[in-house]
């Protein structure tokens, strides 16, 4: 890919995502006038029930999902997740964050950098491995 | 940004991570896949950054221009037959990532909302310690795997004595360490807890042999998950706990798949010392060494392909060492356009880790339609004219259908003894991984061409050319 084709379908995915979020930011102010509306009504749970939930609801989605995945790009399914577990930076960049300079900010910004390693190297080489699998001729 | 659309915008990133995995289903569909998947990667930074704690966006843009600077110079330097070692490399980071992570929690509650330092919500500090647990046994589990790919630290497994009660005794003492943690909140335990947890990955991985690296890589592969997950948890993160487990997951079967390939069960993977055997150097099957074996040239290979109405290809992984695969496919392309119908069969453990053998092929420019999985060829081999068996040999083994006793009884093969004539490249007779002797070398239908992979790929492409 030329870095123009590059740039050009960047600029598409970027395009793709505002309108995206456009879409999401209306819903969530719909949601949100949902739950003033329904909040009378539900029982809280402790956020731990909350997680637990979502998380048996991924594992079987990621069960399913996975077994669907041709074993021909079993090499690139472990370098892609390898680079999705690394949305773990959301944890360091919030530790980050503040204006003040402490322990917990610099452990925040190591995982920053580690984390980005992992991204872009677990994205790319994806990219270079699906690359080969393309039709040939 | 209000928090209610932050975890709207989550949700989107996490919806675009399950499109990233959905689309490897198939190669046609598996670009657009690994697009979504960084589309939902921008999203959930972008999210984060827009976060209102989040302030210092210099210090941030310098982590992620470092950070991203040695992750893309790495990803497009990488050879595809070290991709298992980057792949280690990369668990391991994401391992020491959740360490660094959970212990910035742990000092600065405040800034994840989970309460104050000396007063974190019990729930939140068993999440974060598992986080940190699991986070420390990837980072120096993956460091042992990746020495092993690499060849820095032995292949063999490196068993002492007391060694299962000592990994029991750092396994009960990381729980006590929990407890104590969540009882007295002193951070010490915390330090005392990635120690330990530390060394237990290390003790961990140390015996595990070359030959079960496949299960390995997916393993640490699915703990990296987890330690997300687990931080995920302590943040009350949605995406972070969706995403750990889709990775969790995806690991898990993995190894499923690894372990059932190899008819390993999963818990004599991880209490280690396969393959200890081969040190023997092979002892009872020694007595067999001295029987016959016919051996051919070049030329006896070019001519029997040549002359044949079907050939299927089983590479492994000596093929990829020898680096005989561009060779290999040029020896290919001579007997298709001689009207020879070729393909090639895969064993899920023919690379070093799941699917390798398929991006070493497809580097090679061989088309992934010729490329065929055990359970879709196995059947066609008794209707084949000649196999040609490049740097592989356990997985062809009858004994795994026919002897009980040999070590690698049980384990799925690929049926190459029910073809015409079998061809063996092979550099000696030194038996396979598991230290089996192979009975198919002494058949009369098969021939062994002994040579290194790529030579003798050469010295058949230069017969080819000229029959």
């Amino acid at each position: 890919m030329s870095s123009e084709q590059f740039i050009n379908k960047a600029t598409d995915a970027a395009n793709a995502a505002r309108a995206l979020s456009d879409e999401v930011a209306s819903l969530a102010s719909e949601a949100s006038r949902l739950v003033v509306e329904t909040s009378g009504q539900t029982v809280g749970h402790s956020p731990l029930i909350m997680g637990l939930t979502v998380l048996v609801l991924a594992v079987f989605v990621g069960y399913y999902v996975v077994w669907n995945v041709t074993p021909a790009l079993h090499s690139p399914l472990m370098a892609v997740t390898n680079a999705i577990s690394s949305v773990i930076i959301v944890g360091a960049l919030i530790a980050t964050g503040p204006a003040d300079m402490g322990f917990s900010e610099v452990m925040g910004f190591i995982a920053v950098v580690l984390a980005a390693v992992n991204i872009f190297g677990g994205f790319i080489v994806t990219q270079r491995m699906l690359q080969m699998f393309k039709k040939k001729k | 940004m209000s928090s209610d659309l932050s975890a709207l915008l989550y949700l989107v990133a996490s919806i675009c991570f399950i499109m990233a995995l959905r689309g490897l289903s198939h190669p046609t569909t598996s670009r657009q896949g690994n697009a979504f998947g960084i589309v939902g990667m921008v999203l959930a930074i972008g999210t984060t950054l827009a976060a209102p704690g989040v302030v210092s966006y210099g210090t941030i843009l310098l982590g992620l221009l470092i950070g991203g600077a040695i992750g893309t110079v790495i990803a497009l330097r990488i050879q595809m037959t070290a991709l298992p070692q980057l792949v280690a490399a990369f668990h391991s980071l994401v391992g020491l990532a959740a360490v660094f992570v959970a212990l910035a929690a742990f000092h600065k509650p405040e800034a994840y909302g989970i309460g104050s330092v000396g007063n974190i919500n019990v729930s939140s500090l068993v999440e974060m310690a598992l986080g940190t647990a699991v986070g420390a046994i990837t980072f120096t589990g993956s460091i042992v795997a990746f020495g092993k790919l690499q060849g820095l630290v032995t292949g063999r497994p490196l068993v002492f004595k007391l060694q299962h009660p000592l990994n029991a005794a750092l396994g009960a003492a990381s729980v006590l360490l929990l407890v104590l943690l969540c009882t007295t909140q002193d951070p010490m335990y915390l330090w005392i807890l990635v120690a330990v947890t530390l060394l237990l990955g290390f003790l961990l991985i140390l015996p595990i042999g070359g030959a079960d690296m496949p299960v390995v890589v997916s393993m640490l592969n699915s703990y990296s998950g987890w330690a997300a997950c687990g931080i995920g948890f302590t943040l009350q993160n949605n995406l972070l706990i969706v995403t750990g487990a889709l990775v969790g997951s995806s690991g898990a079967i993995l190894s499923y798949i690894m372990c059932k390939a190899m008819n390993r069960s999963f818990i004599s993977v991880i209490l280690g010392g396969f393959g200890a055997e081969s040190e023997a150097g092979g002892g009872g099957s020694e007595g067999q060494d001295d029987r016959v074996v016919k051996s051919g040239s070049g030329d006896d290979a070019a001519f029997l392909m040549k002359n044949a109405e079907s050939v299927i290809i089983v590479p492994g992984y000596g093929m990829a060492v020898a680096q005989a695969q561009h060779v290999l496919r040029e020896m290919v392309d001579l007997l298709k356009s001689s009207g020879v119908n070729v393909r090639y069969a895969i064993h899920p453990v023919a690379g070093r880790m799941p699917g390798h053998m398929n991006v070493l092929l497809a580097e090679a420019n061989v088309p992934y339609d010729e490329v065929l999985e055990m359970d879709e060829i196995n059947r066609d081999f008794r209707s084949t004219d000649v196999v040609f068996v490049i740097g592989a040999n356990d997985i062809t083994n009858p004994a795994a259908k026919t002897d009980p006793k040999s070590p690698i009884y049980g384990m799925p093969i690929l049926e190459v003894d029910q073809a015409q004539t079998v061809l063996f490249v092979k550099r000696g007779m030194a038996a396979g991984y598991a230290g089996v002797q192979n009975e198919l070398f002494f058949r009369d239908n098969t021939m062994m061409l002994f040579g290194d992979a790529k030579a003798m790929c050469e010295k058949i492409v230069k017969a080819l050319e000229h029959l």
